[in-house]
């Protein structure tokens, strides 16, 4: 009979003190508390976590090596899965993934599968622990376009596989969104990303940052002239969309790639560090998603009060449940059915208020949600410094315009299939670059199945 | 990391580099950019690439001084390395999509403000080995701080300069020069390299004589590939990302208010950073005040 106790909480900073630092906000498990957790896993014979995470991690094995206490084990068990266990243990939407789909949630309450696998993934980076088996270099070489976790769990798979690989990164560091994006006090960038990606280059996987593929150098160019058998582009959704209202390009008005970008990738909250970035006194964001709680929780750390606005109900906030409630904990304001019409400017051209208007839920859509309408003179200002851009993102249109024949559809995401055939024969895609913006976990295994693909494809040529 | 293989002071203020990247020497073409950081703390600055070496590997690039982040560029010797260093960024000039023979026929009026000789000559010298007619106006504010002139003589049919006091060629601005030039010879295309403010007063200038008119953004940027959009600008009442779809726009449609305007946003805080940057570099090197 299994341990019938409640799901172990996690320990976190406490919201007050959190909201004045950068360090990360959870604790994660210890391991007392990660035994205690394993222990309710019932490992189950038909298990519905496997099948509801992207990349299939065999949940109860490496839960049921935790219990046994061999950690060696249990990280083996994860490897052979994901290259980025400290990651997805920390982002990933578990609740509407493996989380979601646990056995146990039907009754009470999900398996903490996320915080174990966080535990077990930092408990590896800790003991120095490190899987790079890997079959003899096979003479074929593969480039990677993006260092963000697609691109990586490509060259992971590809370089056990013997290939050698290449990873073309136009930024200075390599991650994509798990550098650029996602703020250290989520996901500590020297301790978790850089470790993770060490790993990944402990394959013998070379980087090289600074190259823009499609300025730099071109992919016909990395075929004809380089060498590369095959290519990955795995460049992710990085283009902010603005909302085209009065008041946008006034000084103020960021987007939240930029707002992020400027504190994470350049490090603006540290003083050390030559960026600027302008807080002001009040920000004032706007979207829903993860994307806008993180710019809203990294703009109450540089000590603005911060507003959240999103046009539908709390329910319908596309953000994680988890990073919602850290958000209201530490004391961000939250305006539901709420839409800016225009942003108002001083005589200077800076950023004064927002006009917003009120919205009420209409008729459900073709998607099945409803859609918000406008009420008709429920016209208010808010008065705000700054206003935070977050509406999305789409994928860049650099590469696709530069590669003759790799087709994209109207909202520039690269068509590939299941496995990441594009329409170019020897170039795979997956990731953002190809569903628009999604999850970590998806873009990996979205790599994996074109590592597979790929590996496919140049056995056969 | 990236070498600096040779350092050339023009003025007190300015430097030129040629550094080792041998993808960028390889792919540039005149009208892009890159962006460098001087050090691992350091800003992503964009610089316009001034020349090109695809034998030696090499990219030349030429920075004036004008706060923390350019000074700290400025100080770095030869031998010296660059943290980073990518590019070639945003779209060529136009012109380069068309063939010798349509250019042969064409006579380009460029305008360069101070600084903006360097990025300038890379077009001029492109123009000019297609048998174009080129002709270039330099303004500088005196004549310390005119560059390139030896070089722009070298590639461009003629060339008129102009400085704020008169200390060298005519004094006054380049839009009297221009406007004494356009009244009497008559060109296919205009293009104008220098501070926003004189892009703006060139536009104005240019618009009775009816002739095209390219302009070259220097937007604050971060990433300089379309990832952030700090570099928008309003041209034709649409937001385009001058690092991406630019930098070289039509000049007739820029928000020139608006661009002048976006490009002090991070002044105050810049200037305070410069303050502290100042104390700190003295000692060691040669201030480049
Ligand atoms: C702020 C933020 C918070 C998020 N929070 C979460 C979360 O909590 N949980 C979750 O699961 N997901 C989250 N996401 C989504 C998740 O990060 C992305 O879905 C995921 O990173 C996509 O991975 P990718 O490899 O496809 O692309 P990216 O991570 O975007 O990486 C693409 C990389 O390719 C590089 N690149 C692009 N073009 C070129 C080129 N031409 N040449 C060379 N390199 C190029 C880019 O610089 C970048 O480094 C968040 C996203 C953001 C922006
Ligand atoms: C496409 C492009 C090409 C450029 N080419 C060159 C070049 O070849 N050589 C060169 O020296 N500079 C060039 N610049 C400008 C250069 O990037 C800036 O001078 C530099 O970013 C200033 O950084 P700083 O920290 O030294 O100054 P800051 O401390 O940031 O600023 C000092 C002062 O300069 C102003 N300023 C800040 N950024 C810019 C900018 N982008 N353009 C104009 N003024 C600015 C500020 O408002 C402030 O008043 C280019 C800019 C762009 C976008
Ligand atoms: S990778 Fe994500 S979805 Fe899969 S088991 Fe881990 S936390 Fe769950
Ligand atoms: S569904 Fe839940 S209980 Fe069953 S194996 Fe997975 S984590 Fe364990
Ligand atoms: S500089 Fe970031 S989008 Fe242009």
């Amino acid at each position: 009979m299994r341990n019938k106790i409640p799901r172990v909480p996690v320990r976190e900073q406490d919201p007050l003190v959190r909201a004045t630092n950068y360090d990360e906000v959870s604790y994660g498990y210890n391991t007392e508390e990660a035994l205690l957790e394993s222990s309710r896993c019932l490992g189950c014979k038909n298990p519905r976590c496997v099948t509801a995470c992207p990349v299939n991690i065999n949940i109860p094995a490496f839960i049921a090596e935790i219990e046994n206490r061999d950690f060696h084990k249990a990280a083996e068990i994860i490897a052979r899965d994901s290259s980025l266990p400290s990651v997805c243990g920390r982002v990933c939407p578990q609740e509407s993934q493996c989380e979601g789909a646990c056995i146990l949630s039907v009754k009470g309450e999900a398996v903490a599968i996320g915080k174990l696998e966080r535990f077990v993934g930092d408990w590896s980076r800790e003991n120095g622990v490190k899987f790079t088996d890997k079959a003899p270099l096979n003479g074929k070489k593969v480039a990677i376009i993006g260092s963000g976790p697609a691109g990586l769990a490509c060259a992971t798979d590809l370089a056990k596989l013997g290939y050698d690989i290449t990873i073309f990164e136009a930024l200075h560091e390599p991650g994509g969104v798990l550098q650029y994006g996602i703020p250290e006090f989520r996901l500590p960038k020297e301790r978790v990303v850089k470790n993770e990606i060490d790993n990944v280059k402990a394959l013998g996987v070379k980087l090289e940052t600074n190259v823009v593929v499609g300025r730099t150098v071109t992919i016909d160019n990395l075929m004809d002239k380089e060498g590369f058998s095959a290519i990955f582009v795995g460049s992710g959704a990085g283009l902010p969309k603005f909302m085209n209202i009065p008041g946008e390009n006034l000084n103020g008005v960021v987007s939240a790639n930029e707002f992020l970008t400027r504190n994470n990738l350049m490090r603006a909250y540290d003083s050390n560090y030559d960026t600027p970035i302008y807080v002001g006194k009040r920000v004032a964001v706007v979207g829903g998603g993860n994307v806008a709680m993180d710019a809203a929780r990294s703009a109450l750390r540089l000590g603005a009060d911060v507003t959240v606005v999103y046009r539908r109900t709390e329910k319908e906030l596309p953000a994680r449940v988890e990073e919602v409630h850290h958000a209201k904990e530490e004391g961000i304001e939250f305006r539901m059915l709420t839409n800016p019409v225009e942003v108002l400017g001083d005589e200077k051209g800076w950023v004064r208020g927002l006009r917003c208007i009120k919205m009420e839920l209409g008729e459900p859509d073709d998607s099945g949600r409803r859609s918000p309408v406008p009420i008709k003179g429920s016209d208010f200002d808010i008065e705000t410094d700054v206003v935070i851009m977050s509406l999305g993102t789409s994928p860049n249109p650099l590469l696709s315009s530069t590669t003759p024949g790799l087709d994209v559809n109207r909202w520039n995401c690269i068509v590939a299939d299941d496995d990441g055939r594009t329409t170019r024969e020897g170039v795979f895609a997956g990731g953002d670059a190809v569903t628009g913006a999604a999850t970590v976990i998806l873009a990996m295994g979205a790599g994996r199945k074109a590592a597979a693909a790929i590996d496919l494809y140049l056995r056969e040529n | 990391m990236y070498k600096i293989v040779k350092k050339r002071e023009l003025n007190p203020l300015t430097s030129l580099m040629e550094v080792y990247a041998p993808r960028m020497a390889s792919s540039s073409k005149p009208g892009q950019f890159l962006i460098v950081r001087a050090h691992d703390k350091g800003e992503r600055i964009p610089l316009t690439i001034c020349d090109y070496d695809s034998d030696a590997g090499t990219v030349t690039i030429v920075t004036q001084v004008v706060g923390a982040s350019s000074r700290q560029i400025c100080h770095l010797d030869e031998g010296d390395h660059f943290t980073d260093f990518v590019g070639p960024l945003g779209e060529p000039s136009e012109f380069i999509h068309k063939t010798a023979e349509e250019l042969s026929k064409m006579s380009f009026l460029f305008i360069a403000g101070g600084l903006g000789t360097a990025p300038v000559y890379p077009q001029v010298k492109f123009l000019s080995s297609m048998g174009a007619k080129v002709d270039v106006i330099i303004g500088a504010k005196n004549r310390e701080m005119l560059i390139f002139e030896k070089e722009m003589q070298s590639v461009c049919n003629k060339l008129y300069i102009c400085t704020d006091d008169g200390s060298y060629g005519k004094k006054g601005l380049v839009t009297d020069l221009m406007k004494e030039i356009l009244e009497r010879e008559r060109y296919d295309h205009l293009v104008a390299i220098g501070p926003m403010i004189m892009m703006k007063f060139v536009t104005l200038t240019a618009k009775p004589f009816n002739i095209p008119l390219t302009v070259s953004l220097n937007t604050l940027m971060v990433d300089g590939t379309g990832m952030c959009g700090a570099c928008r600008v309003s041209v034709a009442g649409k937001t385009r990302f001058a690092c991406v779809e630019g930098p070289e726009f039509n000049a007739y449609d820029v928000d020139f208010e608006e661009a002048m305007r976006r490009q002090g946003m991070y002044k105050s805080i810049e200037v305070e950073k410069d303050h502290h940057c100042k104390i700190g570099l003295d000692h060691n090197k040669r201030a480049a005040q």
